[in-house]
């Protein structure tokens, strides 16, 4: 253990500052909640009280306009089943090209890595047309637009994870009569415990937060927390600044509550995910 | 064993590869398509070869401006975030008291969306204007330097744990040696600390610059462009020409096919500098 000193005590109180810089917009946005609307903007930053002060309307109102519980459920359900489709399908491509290896399984590869780098603006007009044509624009439809783009990640994750284990324990499983199906299930995917923990993670931050994907091709008839915020300024007129806040409020909460309890995996699942991406 | 695997391939492989190419592939291969192409109807549609490349500049000066706007403010969020996070990572390594709970506290707004961060900002950014009796629509100059701040109240957290991670890897005998030849604090962060975190801070410059060019969400969210496309940056030009005029898709197609180059051509770079360290060392 290192001595603590006094240089130790001005980093502290730099710490404090920076911290209180960090929490302050949260904090900002939790107490205009409680304020009427012209309050918000001619006076963000007091307390409100008297007037200002309006209780749960900001809630009452916001709840109303933007749908806000169903929203909170397609969220919850994409994000969800996304994610347990992503990590199923993935490692098991990932397993078969890393293990066949021949023209067809490297081409898959690298056409897997290249998709890594393309940005979404350049699949996205085309991308809702087919999703549109196919009738994949629903909340179970998406599932399959999301395990097509998170599909280069999570396999280049797994693939790299694959890589790492002993064929010996495969073989083994297959000399005692295994087949592949049951060689993969059995004794591979348990191995896959903790890479599956990190894209999981990452996927979660991904698509819970995702914004233009579920706007373009769902988003006027099923709309998600973020498309739902967006939706609250409306076409010309000026946005209820009172909503938002509590809607703002009410968006935050279950991801600040997921990032407590999870904390150590999503940190460890972050460090992973950008020193292999 | 790999025969007895490779007949597995509709059930292993299929799955996810029918969702690849639905979501991934045509669209790619179309979109490539569609930027040299031209519409006349909705359904009629004729090759025009490189004029919506053309176009993309020659119709409004916005994506030019976009792209400019783009490299300013990702030059100044790369710098400014990287230095800030490396100063709290080199803090926190430093037995302060405290150290697990600041962490928590500055990697917390990462996990925050991007319409949700670029809603919060702005009522933070118009609230402190409103003494001066202006908004964040007033002038490009706040738009572009509340999305610096923005950017780094969300990025900072993140790149300040990967530096965390890289300081505490250096081996802790090469310091105390350092400490007991007498040198001191800025000596040892000269020549062992930064050397031995040298890739993490490549990898979070590429993370950082790959971050503000791709910058979506809080773009629109906290200033939609405004004054007049002036804090328009590249995605969300592209957005809009795509959307908000009509017989414009093989435009912005054909910028979205420019902005991926641009996109790849950083990976690419990365993936070579990232490589030749390797072989260095």
């Amino acid at each position: 253990m290192k001595k603590r000193n006094a240089s130790t005590y001005i980093l502290f109180v730099l710490m404090a500052v920076f911290a209180v810089f960090v929490l302050f917009p949260i904090l900002i946005v939790f107490i205009n909640s409680f304020k009427g609307r012209l309050f918000i903007s001619s006076e963000p930053f007091t307390i409100p009280k008297g007037d200002a002060f309006v209780g749960m309307t900001n809630y009452t109102e916001g709840l109303a306009k933007t749908g806000f519980f169903s929203a909170f459920a397609y969220s919850l359900w994409i994000t969800v089943s996304s994610v347990v489709v992503i990590l199923l399908f993935t490692s098991m491509l990932a397993w078969y090209i890393t293990r066949v290896k021949n023209i067809v399984t490297q081409v898959i590869y690298f056409a897997l890595v290249f998709s890594m780098i393309v940005p979404f603006q350049m699949v996205m007009f085309t991308m809702s047309k087919i999703a549109n044509m196919l009738g994949l624009d629903n909340p179970v439809g998406i599932i399959v637009l999301y395990v097509g783009f998170g599909a280069g990640m999570a396999s280049f994750m797994f693939s790299g994870f694959i890589k790492s284990i002993p064929l010996a324990l495969e073989e083994a499983a297959m000399i005692d009569g295994a087949n592949p199906v049951k060689t993969f299930f059995l004794v591979v995917l348990p191995m896959l415990k903790s890479t599956a923990v990190t894209i999981a993670i990452l996927n979660t931050m991904w698509i819970w937060n995702d914004y233009l994907m579920p706007y373009l091709t769902i988003g006027t008839n099923y709309r998600t927390i973020p498309v739902a915020i967006q939706y609250l300024r409306g076409g010309y007129g000026a946005v209820d600044m009172g909503a938002m806040m509590a809607m703002l409020v009410l968006a935050m909460v279950p991801v600040i509550v997921f990032y407590l309890v999870c904390q150590k995996h999503i940190i460890k699942g972050v460090l992973a995910g950008a020193v292999k991406g | 064993m790999e025969k007895s695997i490779k007949k597995y391939f509709a059930l292993f492989a299929l799955p996810a590869l029918i969702c690849f190419a639905i979501a991934f592939v045509v669209p790619f291969i179309w979109g490539l398509i569609l930027s040299f192409c031209e519409f006349t109807t909705i359904t009629d549609v004729d090759f025009v070869g490189f004029k919506n490349y053309i176009r993309a500049f020659t119709v409004d000066n916005y994506f030019s401006h976009a792209f400019f706007f783009t490299l300013a403010f990702a030059i100044v969020s790369v710098i400014t975030i990287n230095i800030l996070a490396f100063a709290l990572a080199l803090a926190l390594t430093r037995s302060v008291p405290g150290t697990n709970a600041f962490r928590t506290i500055f990697f917390m707004p990462n996990l925050i969306g991007g319409i949700v961060l670029g809603w919060i900002w702005q009522v933070i950014i118009n609230g402190v204007l409103a003494y001066f009796e202006k908004t964040i629509a007033v002038d490009a100059t706040y738009g572009f330097w509340g999305l610096v701040v923005l950017m780094n109240w969300q990025n900072v957290g993140y790149m300040m744990v990967i530096y965390i991670a890289a300081i505490q890897n250096i081996p802790t005998d090469m310091l105390e040696a350092a400490d007991i030849d007498g040198a001191n604090y800025w000596t040892k962060l000269r020549k062992i600390i930064i050397p031995a975190v040298m890739p993490s801070i490549t990898i979070c410059l590429f993370l950082t610059t790959t971050n503000g060019f791709k910058l979506y969400d809080q773009n629109l969210a906290l200033t939609a462009g405004n004054p007049n496309h002036q804090t328009e940056m590249l995605a969300l030009n592209i957005f809009n020409t795509f959307y908000s005029r009509i017989g414009f898709e093989g435009v912005g197609q054909a910028k979205a096919v420019i902005f991926t180059i641009l996109v790849a051509a950083i990976a690419l770079l990365q993936l070579y500098t990232t490589r030749k360290k390797e072989y260095e060392n």
